[in-house]
């Protein structure tokens, strides 16, 4: 009961950090299928149909419900800590967040038992979406679901622009922030352009299939290509939004562990942002082949490959930083240094698949699946891997084992290039992506047979990850504010895991790397910014809960609107929009109810704070 | 020891790519890396340059950090902080330049390509002039010089511009001949995209569709069979040929009344099927059924691919628009006599 009515940032975290591993699983189980389907030629271990729904979900569940909240449980987790606040700026908001991408996620993977997964693949495009084409409900799961998860993720991200624009320690420009911090405020930024793109695509295409609308059907007038503008202009700058943080998470983890300051902040910070702007210039190199004339592929081209420059500025900043240091190789700096090269070799592929006519080659081929894996996986997954062995025992207050994220580092490490790899030249050699199975003798047969194996390598990793935390928790809780001796950032100046106000007293930040800051000063902690006082906080809620679960039913009832149900009563409910409008009525009550009823929190007062002896 | 290893591991990938890139790999009808004819050879000209643009980023990338690795390392009893580098402007400024001429020297070429494949041969009176139209999951291909079509096997005459007009009758689909040229995509919404390319050698070369289109995506593969000048004129001419009859009336009978509703054989039939004249000669049945003389753990001959396909078409390609002969009443001769009358059907070219 106490997780469902949280508002605390730092459960949050922890739910989505639950919410995201248990779709990452899911995801990760779809990804091994598609490798032991294509372990052999003519395999037939799965039918076409079953095949193409686990591309679809593999797809749409590790970007949106997978590695996405697992950002947002770290963004969660550190982003008031290191910029010296009590909790982000909305609690309710971040609650009601979290509960819309759980009630989302749900409903999205309903689509397994309730007759048919997605189908059309991750992009959706039309009109083999169309109701035409994709008879079974599974693109309707696909667009109620990810309207529903988007609003967590548009929630939360409006909730960190907000946290990180006003709740800054005294002294803490914009300019001293953290790299995580940073990074996790440009990509909100980024999700408050993007997210609504995919709004309004999703809710055209549900027009289009549950209420006879024609924006994309030829025969109505609509246009199929549309949705492909729509739908990158929200999906290239997602890739920036899973990949910055993933660098954040990095410019925190290799200065740690290299006991220098980060090499040029600020060109990092500028590398950030024109990242950012630039990843909105570029959707349209997705489109290379959709015949958009050669005026505007020359044009998105040299777009797409001005990204390399930011990027390169970034790879060598880190490497600089590095330089000259005492570089210790704990788990989360092996994911650190690992994400290097490996992200490099994600980067050089993007460039290449930048020039439009070689992309003609390129395009929806086995070498853009390596290339995207080499990013999303070699970098952001790499970063996640980094970041929470690092946070971890801040998180939690139990240090997981070194051994065990040793191994976990080398069976994925190792795994994802054996995986990955080898695809570049499959895609070279003539085999396409999304393809159920393959004639033998195309020179594709060995190369698909090592990848497989190498995916099953991966999913070794994943399993000494998953036994390592098993293990820790059994630990008690009781490290040090600092475990890793050398942290630099607010974060590490407070008990692990952090009391529910983290801050008895705001500090006071005095430069770049507060904490590193103070050290060299030769103080032990941070001069506080205000006298100790009672600290107002947030009451939890059950509305969250509640007005999500109101959401997911309403969905449930846009979906199931026109079916037709050999149950009278089923039909009753469904047809006549009664459970799509209580599910409204619930949301809608449940704001009414937060809106009349005033709840002014409570405090927690200095004799407190004493007692706890913090 | 540990150091070496890492070393290694950075090195492993790059030494594997020079390998293999030597080799060259693939096959010589499919690869990309193995271009057969002017167009697909200059976009490999811009693979390969810029492969070795990107080679020496990694070369660069790679040696910088396993030398930052292994000469930085933190030894044990190492106490005293190191200096703290707040950045270097001038080195910040090379690392931005540097990657701005390496995308120059891409950018140029790139641009340059773009236009030259976005030429329009589709006025110039010495190509041939190829519709393809798109279905779920098979191609079809319509000289309108000839006013000929046909369907799967697409035959192209050595050393002419073929130029491509391509549009679907239903989901977008992409045609994609990896030895001869990039893919395009074929859209619904009535823009037709236009490109063309020519093959220099005589031979078959394997096609493949390269957008999701539904269940049987994978399957939807075809052929593009260059031959010389003389061939294709032979092959024009029998493709007008009216069709070869059936002897057996009544299976002729059940063959017009159940197959020409759809498919079309010489200058009898629909054309909602994939036209069906000369079939027996083709590479394919429904473009995975390989055709040989021989038996083997893939192929069969013709007459048996075209039953097993006949027998259960859902089977060979899920999700496929055409009804199974015995849902429409054929009995099993029926089936074996018109699997036999097609597969011998041969066009003489």
């Amino acid at each position: 009961m106490d997780w469902l009515t949280t508002v605390d940032h730092k459960k949050i975290a922890i739910l989505y950090l639950l919410g995201g591993g248990l779709f990452f699983g899911i995801g990760g189980i779809e990804a091994l299928l598609i490798r032991l389907q294509l372990i052999k030629p003519m395999n037939d271990m799965l039918d076409a149909q079953t095949f193409n729904e686990l591309i679809t979900m593999h797809g749409t569940t590790m970007i949106f419900l997978g590695v996405m909240p697992i950002v947002f449980a770290l963004m969660n987790a550190l982003i008031p800590l290191q910029i010296g606040a009590r909790d982000v700026a909305f609690p309710f908001l971040n609650a009601l967040g979290f509960w819309t991408f759980l009630f989302g996620g749900i409903l999205l993977n309903l689509s397994w038992v309730m007759g048919g997964a997605p189908d059309a693949g991750w992009t959706a495009y039309t009109p083999l979406s169309s109701s035409m084409y994709s008879e079974t409900h599974g693109v309707d799961f696909y667009t109620v679901g990810l309207q529903i998860a988007g609003l967590g993720t548009l929630i939360g991200g409006l909730n960190f622009l907000a946290t990180i624009i006003t709740m800054r320690a005294p002294g803490m420009s914009f300019m001293r922030m953290p790299m995580f911090t940073w990074t996790s405020f440009v990509t909100s930024a980024m999700i408050l352009f993007a997210f609504p793109a995919i709004t309004v695509g999703l809710v055209l295409l549900t027009f289009d299939r549950i209420l006879g609308a024609n924006f994309f059907d030829v025969a109505g007038g609509g246009n199929p290509v549309l949705w492909q503008h729509i739908f990158w202009i929200f999906g290239h700058p997602e890739v920036y939004i899973l990949i910055l943080p993933a660098f954040g998470v990095i410019s925190e983890v290799i200065p740690t562990f290299s006991r220098k300051r980060l090499f040029g902040y600020s060109s990092m910070v500028f590398a950030t942002i024109l990242i950012a702007f630039l990843g909105f210039m570029v959707w349209a190199h997705h489109m290379f082949t959709t015949g958009l004339g050669p005026v505007a592929n020359a044009l998105f081209s040299i777009s797409t490959m001005l990204i390399a420059v930011p990027t390169g500025i970034k790879i060598f900043n880190w490497l600089f930083t590095m330089w000259g240091g005492q570089v210790s190789f704990t788990t989360p700096n092996l994911f650190a240094v690992g994400f290097i090269p490996t992200f490099t070799m994600g980067g050089v592929t993007g460039v290449m698949l930048a020039s439009a006519p070689a992309d003609f080659q390129f395009h929806d081929t086995y070498f853009v699946v390596a290339h995207f894996h080499y990013v999303i996986v070699g970098g952001m997954v790499f970063g996640l891997f980094a970041g929470l062995h690092y946070w971890w025992p801040k998180m939690f207050g139990r240090m997981l084992s070194e051994p065990l994220g040793k191994w976990t580092f080398w069976t994925f490490a190792i795994g994802f290039h054996m995986t990955f790899f080898v695809q570049h030249f499959l895609g070279l050699i003539g085999m396409q992506r999304r393809i159920v199975t393959y004639l033998p003798n195309q020179g594709f047969d060995t190369m698909n047979l090592i990848s497989t194996v190498g995916a099953f390598l991966m999913g070794v990793g994943v399993i000494i990850f998953l036994v390592n935390i098993i293990r820790t928790s059994m630990k008690p809780i009781g490290v040090a504010n600092d475990p890793w001796g050398d942290g630099r950032t607010l974060e590490w100046t407070i008990p692990s895991p952090p009391p529910e106000y983290n801050f008895k007293q705001i500090p006071l930040v005095r430069g770049i790397d507060a904490y590193w800051k103070e050290k060299m000063a030769g103080n032990t902690e941070m001069a506080p910014s205000e006298p100790v006082g009672p600290i107002h906080m947030p009451s939890p809620t059950i509305l969250p809960f509640i007005m999500s679960l109101g959401i997911f039913i309403a969905g449930l009832g846009l979906m199931f609107s026109g079916e037709e149900f050999s149950n009278s009563f089923m039909s009753l409910i469904f047809n006549n929009w009664i459970v799509c409008g209580l599910g409204l009525l619930i949301t809608f009550g449940c704001m009414l109810l937060r809106s009349l009823y005033d709840d002014h929190g409570w405090h927690i007062e200095p004799e407190e704070l004493e007692e706890e002896g913090v | 020891m540990m150091k070496r290893w890492q070393v290694m591991k950075r090195l492993l990938p790059m030494l594997a790519i020079f390998t293999l890139l030597l080799a060259g790999c693939g096959r010589e009808d499919l690869s990309v890396l193995k271009p057969q004819g002017p167009v697909a050879q200059g976009q490999f000209d811009l693979i390969k340059l810029s492969i070795s643009i990107m080679l020496v980023v990694l070369v660069i990338v790679f040696a910088l950090a396993a030398f930052v690795l292994i000469k930085f390392r933190r030894r044990p009893g190492q106490t005293e902080m190191p200096e703290q580098v707040e950045g270097n402007f001038k080195l910040e400024v090379i690392w931005t330049v540097i990657p701005l001429v390496l995308v120059l020297v891409l950018a140029v070429p790139t641009v340059k390509e773009v236009f030259a494949f976005g030429e329009d041969h589709s006025n110039d009176d010495n190509a041939i002039k190829v519709k393809v139209t798109s279905h779920q999951y098979w191609w079809e291909f319509e000289y309108p010089q000839y006013d000929i079509t046909t369907a799967q096997d697409l035959i192209i005459p050595t050393n002419r511009d073929i130029a491509f007009e391509l549009k679907t009758m239903d989901v977008i689909h992409s045609f994609w001949v990896p030895s001869l040229s990039g893919k395009l995509d074929t859209n619904p919404d009535g823009t037709i995209n236009k490109f063309s390319f020519s093959a220099p050698n005589e031979g078959v070369y394997l096609g493949k569709c390269a957008e999701l289109c539904g269940p049987s995506h994978g399957f939807m593969e075809f052929k593009v069979k260059s031959v010389s000048q003389e061939s294709f004129d032979q092959w024009v001419t029998a493709m007008k040929e009216p069709m070869v009859p059936i002897e057996d009336v009544a299976l002729a009978e059940t063959f017009k009344n159940q197959c020409l509703t759809c498919h079309a054989v010489g200058d009898q039939g629909g054309s909602s099927g994939p036209n069906l004249t000369g079939i027996g000669s083709r590479e394919t049945v429904a473009s995975i059924l390989l055709n040989s003389d021989v038996a083997g753990e893939y192929t069969n001959p013709v007459e048996d691919n075209l039953k097993e396909w006949l027998i259960d078409p859902q089977s060979v390609k899920p999700g496929n628009k055409m009804p199974a002969p015995k849902d429409l009443g054929l009995t099993d001769d029926e089936i074996n006599g018109i699997a036999e009358y097609l597969a011998n059907y041969k066009l003489d070219y």
